[in-house]
């Protein structure tokens, strides 16, 4: 996906939704922040410091990362999967058990997980492991590349509500990326909204919602069903 | 953390497996006292003459390194000239011919000033002339008084039938044609068939070897070469200038011990009574005197089949393992470029179309013979299956699961040792047991240059038409392989988790 032209400050300590149809590159811009994409030109400040391309492994410990179809790893058992960076981080063992329990029980999974593998987990509790894994180092950032899409309705509710407990519980700056505007006036506090690689509009939902830009956007509220 | 030790493991394992294996090399484990390698050819008369060599080092107190059946006298060469034998015997007649290319027969002194520059030497012949000759039923030959092949060539009415190599060849029935006159135009046959042929009465006259053991089955007297024409084939230990006086004078107990007559009598207790080479060279060597006593035989056949196992088994652990070490290591150097992916799993398909009995054949120019060209020819054997595995497995990995692992900020290296080479285990386990399986079978026909293992047998009862012989070496070889099979399936159980098996390509 190709961005011609596109500037973006993300709120710091704030949920930012990036909301678009598919191919409006979305996932684009969020892979822009991690280095996963390098821009021919132009350039992605973190805390107004140059992303810093030669230390990319660094640079990504401080990004909690979570996608669609959660991507755990199948050979690992999910406690390994959850605590891997921290144990390559060399954290002792009683802060690696302890965070993990933290989050375990903000998600409310099951303590019987530990030692089973990804394949015996339903789909949502694969994505609340995902997330486990994404907040383990505590990391003052997290991407969320469409999480909740691949869930069905009541699944997803459910893991809205461990989301929302997430986000009051441990502040931080979080971008997630979908193409359900319902789920980011939910769950965001700014909306940027894309289309075909341009920002159409950004703001907070109720400045959307009262003054759409354009037609585009105006549908899009319409349709999903979103008012302020 | 677990599951980060698993390649350590299998790493660990396998170079115990080495350095195990090398510890049973000969010549590391025998350090202190060398052995003197006595080699044969791949034909009956080489290893009977090979085998009476080496029970008379052994008699006399000398340690003795077995490496018969090597494939023709090229190789025998090269191995005498850089020292992996010491010892083989040769014919006069080929020494001329195929070392030192001189036409016609020279006696033993002129070939010896001639190898002298090679630093080789002919010790004593041990007397027979293993030439070619013509043979002849004996009751015909009483019954027309053919004694001699002038007498034949002017008996025209005979039918005669030559090898097609004895046809073609310049001192074989063309230079024979001109030195006796012949007339008629024999027909080829293959040798194989000849001596039934004749038996059956449907040809009176064929070409043999003059010591050729199968002259007494079918009851063949040769003619004489009254006009000298065929060139002698003397038999006599070759050896490298300046071996020890003492086995000097142990391999010249033979000189002169054995005509043609016994010499075909003894081929003939081979071949004809099923004796082994062990027990007609042991019997003789006794009946003569130069042995004291007899020893019973049975036991060395045990004993052979243990050592020749154990050197099958080092010759493909230590391919293997190579294979292992260049198959995974350009796999994951390259998989991320699809060009030079294919060039890579191209070349070492294009290695694995070589005939493996080319393969080795042409490791002989670059490495010599013995353990080591064997080894090198397994190894590019063994490259392909893992290195093709190791690739597919690599690049058929769920790209999502490539993406996360970066993203998280797992190092290169990290993203291989904990994502990448656990998730194509199973594949590449496929590819090594592939590679394993493939090793042990090619690894038989390392036998012909003189690695030794479980082809020693093959080779022999190919040269002898023994199967007995070749089945000696075949079902060792053959439930090498099932084991090698079940092995890896243990492997697999021990480093896979089942649910990881899903999926895995068939190899």
């Amino acid at each position: 996906m190709v961005i011609p032209d596109l500037q973006l400050t993300i709120q710091a300590d704030l949920t930012t939704a990036i909301v678009g149809e598919s191919g409006s590159g979305k996932s684009t811009l969020l892979q822009l922040i991690n280095g996963l994409v390098v821009p021919d030109t132009g350039s992605v400040l973190i805390d107004g410091v140059l992303l810093d391309y030669a230390n990319l492994t660094r640079v990504r410990r401080q990004m909690g990362y979570a996608v669609q179809g959660a991507g755990l790893f199948p050979h690992m058992t999910i406690y390994d999967n959850v605590t891997l960076m921290a144990r390559l981080e060399s954290w002792s063992s009683d802060r690696i058990e302890q965070r993990y329990q933290y989050l375990f029980d903000l998600l409310d999974l099951d303590q019987d997980f530990a030692d089973r593998f990804p394949n015996s987990l339903s789909g949502g509790q694969q994505q609340r492991v995902s997330l486990c894994r994404a907040m383990m180092l505590n990391p003052p950032l997290l991407l969320l590349d469409e999480p909740f899409s691949a869930l069905d309705p009541i699944t997803r509710r459910g893991i809205h509500e461990e989301f929302t407990r997430l986000q009051a519980a441990e502040s931080r700056t979080i971008v997630l990326v979908t193409h359900d505007i319902a789920e980011a006036a939910k769950l965001a506090q700014q909306l940027v909204i894309l289309k075909e690689g341009n920002i159409v509009q950004q703001g907070t939902l109720q400045m959307v919602a009262a003054n759409p830009a354009d037609e585009y956007v105006a549908n899009l509220m319409r349709l999903q069903g979103v008012s302020s | 953390m677990k599951r980060a030790g698993v390649f350590r493991g299998l790493l660990l394992s396998f170079s115990l497996g080495f350095w195990v294996s090398l510890g049973l090399l000969p010549g590391v484990a025998q350090a202190e006292s060398k052995p003197i390698v006595v080699a044969s050819k791949n034909f009956g008369e080489s290893y009977l003459l090979a085998e009476m060599l080496s029970q008379l080092l052994e008699a006399n107190g000398q340690k003795v390194e077995r490496r018969f059946g090597l494939g023709g006298t090229l190789v025998c060469y090269e191995a005498l000239t850089n020292g992996e034998i010491d010892v083989y015997v040769e014919y006069s007649g080929t020494v001329g011919q195929a070392i030192l290319k001189q036409p016609g027969s020279l006696s033993m002194d002129a070939l010896n000033e001639q190898l002298q520059p090679l630093g080789l030497e002919l010790l004593d012949s041990i007397g027979f002339n293993n030439t070619y000759a013509i043979a002849i039923k004996q009751a015909l030959a009483l019954e027309r008084g053919l004694d001699t092949v002038s007498k034949l060539a002017s008996n025209s009415d005979l039918r005669i039938a030559f090898s097609l190599e004895f046809l073609n060849r310049e001192d074989g029935w063309p230079g024979l044609k001109r030195a006796y006159g012949f007339t008629g135009q024999p027909t080829g046959i293959e040798h194989g068939l000849a001596y039934q042929a004749i038996d059956q009465g449907s040809i009176d006259i064929t070409d043999a070897y003059s010591t050729d053991g199968d002259l007494e089955r079918y009851q063949l007297v040769t003619l004489l070469d009254d006009k000298r024409y065929f060139p002698e084939y003397v038999a006599a230990p070759l050896v490298r200038q300046g071996i020890d006086a003492k086995t000097r004078q142990t391999l010249n107990l033979l000189a002169g011990m054995i005509d043609d007559d016994t010499m075909r009598r003894l081929n003939g207790e081979v071949v004809v009574q099923n004796r082994t080479f062990a027990e007609v060279a042991n019997s003789y060597l006794f009946t003569v005197g130069l042995l004291t006593k007899e020893t019973d035989q049975s036991s060395v056949i045990w004993d052979r089949l243990v050592k020749n196992t154990i050197t099958h088994l080092q010759l493909t652990s230590i391919a293997l393992l190579l294979g292992c070490l260049f198959g995974l290591a350009i796999g994951v150097l390259v998989y991320r470029s699809p060009g030079v992916s294919r060039v890579m799993v191209y070349l070492a398909g294009l290695m694995q179309t070589i005939p493996s009995i080319a393969l080795l054949a042409l490791m002989i120019p670059l490495f010599g013979i013995g353990f080591v060209p064997a080894i090198i020819a397994l190894f590019l054997y063994s490259i392909l299956p893992i290195l093709r595995n190791t690739i597919t497995a690599l690049l058929t990995i769920d790209p999502l699961l490539k993406r996360v692992a970066d993203a998280i900020g797992l190092t290169p290296r990290q993203q291989l040792r904990y994502v990448l080479l656990p998730l194509a285990l199973p594949n590449i386990l496929a590819g090594i047991k592939t590679a394993a399986v493939i090793s042990i079978g090619t690894a038989t026909l390392a036998a012909f240059i003189g690695a030794g293992g479980l082809g020693e047998p093959i080779v022999t009862g190919l040269a002898l038409n023994d199967s007995n012989l070749i089945l000696q070496g075949a079902l060792p070889a053959a439930g090498l392989a099932i084991m090698v099979e079940l092995l890896f399936e243990l492997l697999e159980r021990v480093l896979v988790k089942p649910h990881m098996l899903k999926g895995v390509l068939p190899d």
